[in-house]
């Protein structure tokens, strides 16, 4: 009972196929990579002493595991019990460093000395570099020209760490831009580099590998659900970009039908405005960096740029797992506005003194407008499991211009 | 909705395929000139004026590229021809619209683009209009066979070519796969890397062509990297064909004057075509 199953029945089949979605659309010159990575991942997954090797990692240097905190005056205010995983206190701030530590890793494993990274606000950049001057690896970060004036302070921080930032200015200049160099220097050096993808998105194996690098999350949580509490959590709550914290956190809650998903996607000025990053909830099915799920398209099949106060939510596909739970029904997929989002940062501000990244308020914002229903059906004694998937350190800048602080 | 009844079947008695024009080639014991230029640069009627200079100038196959938001097998220069016809608002049908001026002239013309306006446009009605509209296959960077089923189904039905990618860090097993799913031709990607003009030759090339042609008697194209004449000498006297993109799309960027940009095309084409001829 206390230990979530290694599979679920919602796991992709051997090519990477979650029901519809996932599956390899790539370049043929990156196909030996892939398979290449997917034996070596598979491999390594399977040996003792690389999952070792691992946890001990993630422990001596990351922190992990992560608290699981009652927010007890959240609670009392909305009348179910909020339990809070607390991924804002590893080591660089957020979830994203279980992912990046388990791809260096492996990169070394693979014998590979250089990893490449893409990155949006510069998190997963930044864990990238840590990544990589932890292993001793060169590192080369492709950030969208857009994001590199948005984020000075992130650039600094991967430029300390030794990794090169380059600034792309194809495209949109964005996340997606970024994947997109990333992905075109992958083909020119796929002998001896290693993509660390920054999602649970992409072409296989990343969906399920990110999703396993970051699944400790979910695995923890539920103990830790059932040790402090006897119960599993009647609600686990995380928010939605590429979706690799929410996935590594839904995971381990998979099969337990008792327990409701809930994804919170970015709603940024509010769907009906155009202006989102609403992907499951507003996209259609369609490929998009290698993989078949849902994205925001056009009626040509032309990817349309998102929008959210969050970059880190800020990307117009998803990963393939959340376009087949959805489909399926397991999870359920809903927008936040930034408004919403931003009043759940203040409000956890305020009442627990915990400031949360803007991508976690969206969580806590999703998980309050459930809580009143739970209320009045379960009563006080209702859980909802939040992902605080990271800090909100790096938002202040965003914070003061919106609360005019 | 409305491409599927503006584009009446052209009878493909008398349309010669990219079979019969690397036969041809064949014959004249030279290489074929594969020209690739987006549809929709740098404007839909602009484009149709450059690829017909491709045809009037040597091109023995046309390949049109649908321009699509996020190329990653594309270098700068494709990226940047792409993003301008998107720019100015260049749709799926206008590409169809292309072909059908382009497989006019009596020269095989493809289109070549990534996976998803085709999904979003519906496979079946996708190959139902490409046929329609004269096309004669596809080429598929971001699809291999193994992914899809879907779009075999469709060119089989619509007697379309399928013309996949192989690579230098393509597996002898993947060769063989992708090479029994072609028609038409395969498309040997010369370097590792993406689209872009090199002052070099690969030296990957010959080696992967002989592994390919170990698996099929379809013709090799070789692509990525080719700019001027010489170099297509050098490839063709191992490979079927020479496949030509940046370099065209070079010469259109860098002449404001489009009368100006035409000649220099209709240049270098007459040169890549001699070299063809010399390899």
């Amino acid at each position: 009972m206390s230990t979530p199953p290694d599979t679920s029945r919602y796991d992709a089949d051997e090519r990477g196929w979650f029901g519809d979605f996932g599956g390899r659309f790539m370049p043929e010159a990156l196909v030996a990579a892939l398979d290449e990575l997917t034996a070596a991942w598979q491999d390594a997954m399977a040996d003792p002493a690389f999952v070792e090797s691992f946890e001990t990692i993630c422990r001596e240097y990351a922190g992990t595991p992560s608290r699981l905190y009652e927010a007890r005056r959240l609670s009392d205010k909305v009348g179910v019990r909020i339990l809070l995983k607390r991924e804002d206190l590893n080591h660089t701030g957020a979830h994203k460093i279980r992912n990046v530590l388990g791809q260096a890793l492996l990169t070394k494993r693979m014998g590979k000395q250089r990893v490449i990274a893409e990155t949006g606000a510069g998190q997963h950049g930044v864990a990238s570099a840590t990544a990589a001057a932890y292993f001793g690896l060169d590192c080369t970060v492709y950030m969208g020209a857009v994001d590199v004036k948005r984020q000075a302070l992130n650039v600094a921080r991967m430029n300390l760490l030794g990794a090169k930032v380059i600034p792309v200015d194809s495209g949109s200049a964005t996340l997606k831009d970024a994947i997109n160099e990333a992905l075109r220097d992958w083909v020119a050096s796929v002998d001896h580099t290693a993509y660390l993808f920054g999602t649970a998105a992409g072409p296989h194996p990343f969906p399920s590998m990110v999703r396993d690098f970051a699944r400790g999350i979910g695995d923890e949580a539920r103990a830790q659900c059932l040790e402090q509490y006897g119960v599993l959590p009647d609600v686990v709550a995380a928010c939605v970009g590429g979706g690799s914290n929410a996935i590594g956190i839904f995971q381990a809650f998979l099969d337990d039908d008792g327990v409701a998903l809930h994804g919170f996607e970015p709603g940024g000025d509010g769907v009906e405005t155009g202006r989102h990053a609403a992907t499951i909830h507003a996209g259609d099915s369609g490929v998009l960096h290698g993989a078949r799920t849902y994205v925001l398209q056009d009626e040509d099949g032309q990817t349309i740029e998102s929008h959210s106060i969050s970059a880190g939510l800020d990307y117009p596909g998803v990963g393939p797992q959340h376009a087949h739970l959805a489909k399926t029904g397991r999870a359920i997929y809903t927008p936040v506005t930034d408004a919403e989002a931003m009043d759940a940062l203040a409000l956890l501000s305020r009442t627990e003194g915990i400031i949360p990244a803007i991508e976690s308020a969206h969580a806590v914002a999703g998980a309050l407008r459930l809580a009143e229903g739970l209320a009045a059906e379960k009563g006080p004694d209702a859980t909802i499991l939040v992902n605080l998937s990271g800090r909100g350190d790096k938002d202040m800048e965003t914070a003061m211009e919106w609360f005019d602080l | 909705m409305l491409a599927s009844l503006r584009f009446r079947r052209v009878p493909r008695m008398s349309t010669p395929t990219t079979a019969t024009a690397f036969a041809a080639a064949k014959a004249e014991g030279r290489a074929a000139l594969v020209g690739y230029l987006p549809a929709g640069f740098p404007d839909v009627a602009g484009g149709i004026d450059a690829l017909r200079c491709l045809v009037d100038s040597g091109c023995d196959v046309i390949e049109i590229g649908l321009p699509y938001s996020d190329p990653v097998m594309d270098g700068p220069t494709i990226q940047a021809a792409a993003q301008q016809a998107l720019e100015r608002g260049v749709r799926t049908t206008d590409v169809l619209r292309t072909v059908e001026a382009v497989a006019a002239t009596g020269v095989p013309t493809v289109v070549m683009t990534y996976w998803n306006p085709v999904e979003r446009y519906g496979v079946p009605r996708f190959a139902a209009d490409l046929a329609a509209a004269g096309g004669a296959g596809l080429i598929t960077p971001d699809l291999t066979p193994d992914s899809a089923p879907e779009w075999i189904a469709a060119a089989d039905e619509h007697d379309l070519d399928k013309i996949f990618l192989v690579a230098p860090s393509s597996t002898d097993e993947r060769i063989a796969m992708t090479t029994n799913a072609c028609r038409g031709f395969v498309y040997a990607t010369a370097v590792m890397g993406v689209t872009g003009a090199r002052t070099t030759t690969s030296d990957l090339a010959a080696p992967l062509v002989s592994r390919t042609r170990a698996t099929t008697d379809l013709p090799i194209g070789v692509g990525l990297g080719v700019s001027n004449g010489e170099q297509a000498a050098e490839l063709a006297a191992y490979a079927d064909g020479v496949i030509v993109g940046s370099a065209f799309v070079r010469a259109l960027l860098d002449h404001d004057d489009r009368s100006a940009g035409l000649k220099a095309l209709a240049a270098l084409t007459e040169d890549l075509a001699a070299g063809v001829r010399r390899g």
